[in-house]
This record gives structure tokens, sequence and C-alpha cells, in this order.
């Protein structure tokens, strides 16, 4: 049964990226980029992948629709007819394809117990969270505790490419804040919406608290926080989801999930551990560590809401209809 | 015997959702115009889903994956509904206009 449901989502992985490559109209390659991220996070369901799931529904199916959208709304909805035989590509593509299949063969079996990945730091982890972190999901033990020296580089990748879009993009303050569209058109809209929106920031707020016992951390709620503002923001317009989260505040909350982050691991050095240790943060070792990914996931999720918002509130301020 | 009409009745729910579902499908393929196809998406997303959910919460009777299952139905009959309106009122405002039949009748 299982391997019908591999097969039936794989096919449509396939039919959806043939269809990407044939469409010339990019507000439909657009949408069909969202159902593809929608297929792979079905996928990662079925591998018991549920945390990486979520991220690729929350990211993949929502927020990059939206910026994609965006770009399309920004520069033109045709792809241009291409000026030289596709043939060079074509021969390229199919060279690093075979080559990559080619390393693949190397690889062990898919669900192979003697496979490296499972014998490398694996049996580690899984052995020694309950007793070390106390955390039943091992997810988040791993990329909160054990691995927290990459997830502070992640943090800092998203908070930088936050100052790039900023530094290319920019932030145009428009002299009168459109309100939307035709106020009447959108009352079914903006009655869902407002019933939806405190949902939203509810579940997200669900998700960064829950993420030691549930699938969930501070990624994924918040982009799904991001998400709950961008909800509110096309509905009733850019200006008024500015009276909410003013963009100047999103600047400074960008940095300060970062530092947040940052602060905690130079607390535990403080506290005379090593950069990151939480067990010294509190008296109980395991305590310790359950407020160390507490706070450290809080960082990550104000710093992804607040970079999300910069990147979507660049794209639309530049809209000059001022309904996206 | 309970649990015997419980099964029949998810399995009518079932396929009844899939059967709302193909409809739905082929009314996307087969109608001339975005407003017909509209109409044909919104059976999926209400009826077709909808179906199938029902279904699912019988076959899991009082549980936590039932009052899940719910939310989840409550949550598509709000948003798909507003999603197609959405969509109809946008195709409007930037002047689609709707296929009419002009002939007598």
């Amino acid at each position: 049964m299982e391997h019908l449901i591999d097969i039936v989502l794989l096919g449509l992985l396939m039919i959806t990226g043939f269809a990407i490559v044939r469409m010339r109209s990019l507000l439909a390659v657009a949408m069909l980029t969202s159902i593809y991220s929608l297929l792979s996070a079905s996928l990662f369901v079925v591998l018991d992948a549920v945390d990486v799931a979520l991220t690729e529904a929350a990211i993949g199916a929502g927020i990059s629709t939206i910026l994609i959208l965006a770009t399309v709304a920004l520069t033109s909805d045709e792809e241009k007819a291409p000026r030289h035989t596709p043939l060079l590509p074509l021969v390229v593509v199919i060279a690093t394809g075979a080559a990559l299949i080619y390393g693949t063969l190397d690889m062990p079996h898919y669900g192979d117990p003697t496979a490296p990945v499972h014998r490398h730091v694996a049996p580690t982890y899984l052995h020694d969270t309950p007793g070390e972190i106390g955390v039943p999901n091992v997810v988040t033990s791993v990329l909160a505790s054990y691995r927290g020296y990459d997830t502070l580089g992640e943090v800092t990748v998203i908070f930088t490419a936050g100052i790039g879009v900023l530094a290319l993009l920019g932030y145009r303050t428009r002299r009168r804040n459109s309100q939307g569209p035709g106020n009447r058109k959108l009352v079914v809209l903006r009655v869902i919406a407002k019933l939806f929106f405190p949902l939203i920031l509810l579940f997200a707020l669900y998700v960064l608290f829950h993420g030691d016992y549930g699938p969930g951390g501070g990624f994924q709620a918040g982009v799904i926080f991001a998400t709950g503002f961008i909800l509110y923001a096309l509905a009733f317009g850019l200006g008024n989801a500015q009276r909410i989260i003013p963009h100047q505040l999103l600047r400074i909350m960008a940095a300060v999930g970062v530092l947040i982050y940052a602060a905690v691991g130079i607390e535990s050095m403080l506290l005379g551990g090593k950069f990151l240790e939480y067990r010294v943060l509190a008296d109980d070792p395991v305590t310790g560590q359950h407020l160390g990914i507490m706070l450290i996931e809080l960082g990550v999720g104000i710093t992804v809401v607040a970079v999300m918002l910069i990147i979507y509130y660049g794209f639309v301020s530049r809209l000059h209809s001022g309904d996206m | 015997m309970m649990d015997l009409v419980l099964d029949v009745l998810s399995w009518v729910c079932l396929l009844g959702g899939a059967i709302f579902l193909l409809i739905g499908a082929i009314g996307v393929l087969r109608f001339p115009d975005f407003y017909t196809r509209l109409h044909a998406v919104s059976i999926c997303d209400t009826l077709g889903a909808g179906l199938v959910l029902v279904g699912l919460m019988l076959q899991g009777g009082l549980s936590l994956v039932t009052v899940k299952l719910l939310l989840i139905f409550y949550f598509m009959i709000f948003t798909g509904p507003t999603a197609v309106h959405a969509l109809a009122e946008a195709a409007l405002q930037s002047k689609l206009k709707p296929l009419v039949d002009d002939r007598e009748p």
C-alpha cells in the first residue's frame, strides 16, 4: 500500500516537473511550483519526516508561492521565447543527470540499516536524547541542541538574506496608504480573513512552543506567523498590516532574533560551559536544556517572521496598484 | 451490527466524495470558460473533500483523530468557497466576461 502511495506521489511530482518546463505562463508555473512543494511535503510525511514536511508545506507551498507571484506581478507573466536552440542545455542536463544517477549506484539501498548515515552519530542522538535533553521530539533536540551551531548558522543565513533583499529592493514608503480595491467587493474575504487571522497566529505559537513534543519549531512557526500577516495584508491592504507591524520594527526584530540565539550561547559561556551548552543555564541540566531550546527557538522564530515580512513588504511596496 | 452500519456509511461517504472529486476534475477539463470551471472546482473543495473527511471521521470513531478531521473539515468548508469567491471576484475585476449563451430560446 505504501509503495502505491510512493509511486503515485513520485509520478505526480514528475508530471508537475514536466508541466513546469513546458509552460510559458509564469503565473501558472508559480502555482505549479506550489503544487510541487505540496507533493514533496506529502512525500516527506510518507517518509515519516514530519518536521521537514511541515517546513516544506509552510515555506514551499505557502510563502515562496506568494513571493514568486509578487515577483511575477512586478516583472512579466510571460516567459520569453528562448533565443537559441535548447540542444546544448539538454546535453548538459542529461550528462549531469547521468553522472548523478551513476553516483547513486554506490549508495546503500533505501532503508538499509547498515548504511553509514544510520551508524555514525544518529544512534548516539537517539540513545542520549531522553536522558540528556528529555525532549520527546529527537529532531528538535538534534536541531536545537546537538547541532546548535549549524542552526545558528542557518538563522544567520536567513538574516543575511533579509538584509540582501532590503539592499536590493529597499522599501518604498507610499504617500497614501491604499486600502485595497473596492471595499465592498472584498467583504467575504475580509470576514473570513478576520476569522482565521487569530487562529493562524495561535497555531504558529502552538507550533513554536510545542516543538519539543511534536513536529515544529522556530522555522515553521515563524513562517506560519508570517503567512497570517500576509493573509491580513492581502485582505486589508498593506497600510493596515503595517499599522500592526511597522517596517522599522521588522528590521529590529530580524536582528533581535539572531541576537537572542547568540546571547544564549554567550550566556552559557559566562556560566562556565561551552558556547551553546544549555545544561549550565539552570541548576538541573535537563531544565537547562529545555530553557536553552525554548529560547533559541524563540530567537529563530522572531528572525524568520521578520525576514519573511521584510521580503514581502519589500516586494509589495513596489507594486503601484497597491492591491496585493 | 453497529460497526457494520458505521462501516457501510463511511464507505458510502468515501465513495461519494471520490465521485464528486472525479466530477469536479472532469468539469475543470470540460467546461468552456473560467467561471464555469470555478463552479466545478468548488464542488471538489466542499462536497468532494467534505464527504471524504466525513467518511474518515466515521472510520476514526470517537478519538483525537476525529477531532482533528473535524477541524480540517471546518477549515475546508470556510476557506474553499472563500478562495473560489475571491478568484471569481478578481476575474470580474480584471474584466473577464462570463461566457453567455446569446441564442434566442
